[in-house]
């Protein structure tokens, strides 16, 4: 099992009345997310969240043995080829080559290791390598969008890639998706699921995005953006951004402080 | 230190570019212990059209309730354990079709049981997070289960598979995100 529930860790509402006898069906519960940081479902000016979103209010679910788990993945799934997503059978794909490198740490600060991240994203001209991409840009045969690596023992992830071009979309008059990365985390429960979107600093759509300003709170819309990174810089290779991931972490309570 | 998690994003469009190479429709391998089932359905918008961009995860117990296992490269050949994940996009009518076996009952809060259940998160273009749910099992003691308990009577049903006329190994649910019948979905 990827994650036994700590029976020394209890969440804070039980902590005051759990019993001797209670205690070995307790799971220590994830932190529930800042107000404001995460996205509404229901977000008209993202035109597709309207017939799509949820309308009755979400049940909210104690975390049990059920969300507390989650899957393992085996080493197999990755190897040097998907982390780098520049070439193809030998080949280079064309546009500008980046490192995108960072670290994914629990609410906690604790790295997460041995944890699976996938990524795709579009090509250097705005096209995704997809039946149902119908943008009028250039495919370019050697570059598929996609890449995963596992964070390693410090949970630190790297790859090599091509930096994606900004792309029209149809949501609304002459809109344009600024230019970003799709990433997908599992973590180690079923509730540290993250998908998300990784954005470049100093972009002129950001402002002008529906999808990038889903969320409330500016800090968090902000973290989004990943940052230029002159050390991590490959010299006459490959420019470089750093974007750190945050997956949800245990609630930590006074037992765990005495501890 | 207390940082904050990051922020979800849609998963857009495109997500089978990056995902596809890990679906798993049949989760588990042969000679797993436990009841095999067959689990199909349709994911459907608010105008009861079928949503042809979404994409399903699994998380499960295996027939004991336990849950564990390692997900194996599907490249790497047929999968030689039960792993408890699956990853299932829907097709062109917005169907999904995925085999498994029955899990048992799993430990809930302050000493209740759970029915046998799988975890499901649901992901999709106009989602802008990824919504969870529960499938729960026909003809199981669903009555006494801690969590669906929490969700109001006119509205349990929606998170209960239906047996097959005449293929009673072949279980229906659809999702359906919004409308009379809109799935119960949970804030976890
Ligand atoms: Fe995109």
């Amino acid at each position: 099992m990827n994650q036994n529930p700590d029976h020394d860790e209890l969440d804070e509402d039980s902590a005051n009345r759990v019993t001797p006898e209670a205690r070995p069906s307790q799971v220590a519960s994830y932190r529930r997310h800042y107000p404001g940081t995460q996205p509404e479902y229901l977000h008209p000016l993202y035109v597709s969240s309207i017939e799509r979103a949820p309308r009755q209010p979400l049940i909210k679910l104690p975390h049990t043995l059920t969300e507390v788990t989650g899957p393992a993945f085996a080493p197999t799934l990755v190897n040097p080829k998907t982390a780098d997503l520049t070439r193809q059978n030998g080949r280079e794909a064309i546009g500008e080559r980046i490192t995108v490198s960072g670290r994914v740490l629990d609410e906690n600060g604790k790295p997460v290791c041995n944890t699976l991240v996938e990524v795709w994203q579009a090509n250097a001209c705005g096209r995704y390598m997809h039946k149902r991409d119908q943008h009028d840009a250039p495919l370019d045969p050697n570059f598929t969008g996609q890449g995963r690596v596992m964070t390693d023992s410090l949970g630190a992830y790297k790859f090599l890639t091509i930096k994606p071009g900004a792309y029209p979309w149809r949501n609304h008059y002459n809109a344009w998706r600024p230019a970003h990365i799709h990433f997908s985390l599992l973590g180690p429960a079923f509730v540290t699921r993250l998908v998300t979107q990784m954005y470049f600093p100093g972009d002129p759509l950001l402002p002008f995005d529906p999808i990038f300003n889903c969320t409330a709170d500016d800090k968090a819309r902000n973290r989004l953006i990943s940052q230029f990174d002159w050390e991590t810089v490959i010299p006459e290779h490959a420019l470089a951004y750093k974007f750190d991931i945050i997956l949800r972490g245990r609630d930590q309570t006074p037992f765990e402080v005495q501890g | 230190m207390s940082l904050q998690a990051t922020t979800w994003q849609t998963v857009g469009p495109y997500f089978r570019i990056g995902l596809e190479y890990l679906n798993t429709t049949e989760l588990a391998p042969a000679g797993t212990p436990g009841e095999p089932v067959t689990v199909v359905g349709k994911v459907l918008d608010g105008n009861g059209k079928p949503i042809s961009d979404a994409l399903i995860e699994i998380w499960q117990a295996d027939a004991s309730g336990e849950y564990g296992g390692i997900v194996s490269n599907p490249a790497d050949g047929a999968a030689t354990a039960f792993s408890g994940f699956g990853r299932i996009p829907t097709d062109d009518d917005g169907r999904f079709s995925f085999s498994t076996i029955k899990p048992g009952p799993v430990a809930g809060p302050a000493g209740t049981m759970q029915s046998p259940h799988l975890a499901i998160r649901l992901m999709m273009r106009g989602l802008l997070r990824g919504l969870t749910t529960r499938m729960y099992f026909p003809s199981e003691a669903v009555d006494s289960d801690p969590i669906l308990e929490l969700v109001p009577a006119t509205r349990r049903a929606t998170l209960m598979a239906t047996v097959t006329p005449g293929s009673p190994s072949t279980l229906q649910w659809n999702i359906e995100m919004q409308g009379e019948r809109e799935t119960v979905f949970f804030d976890c």
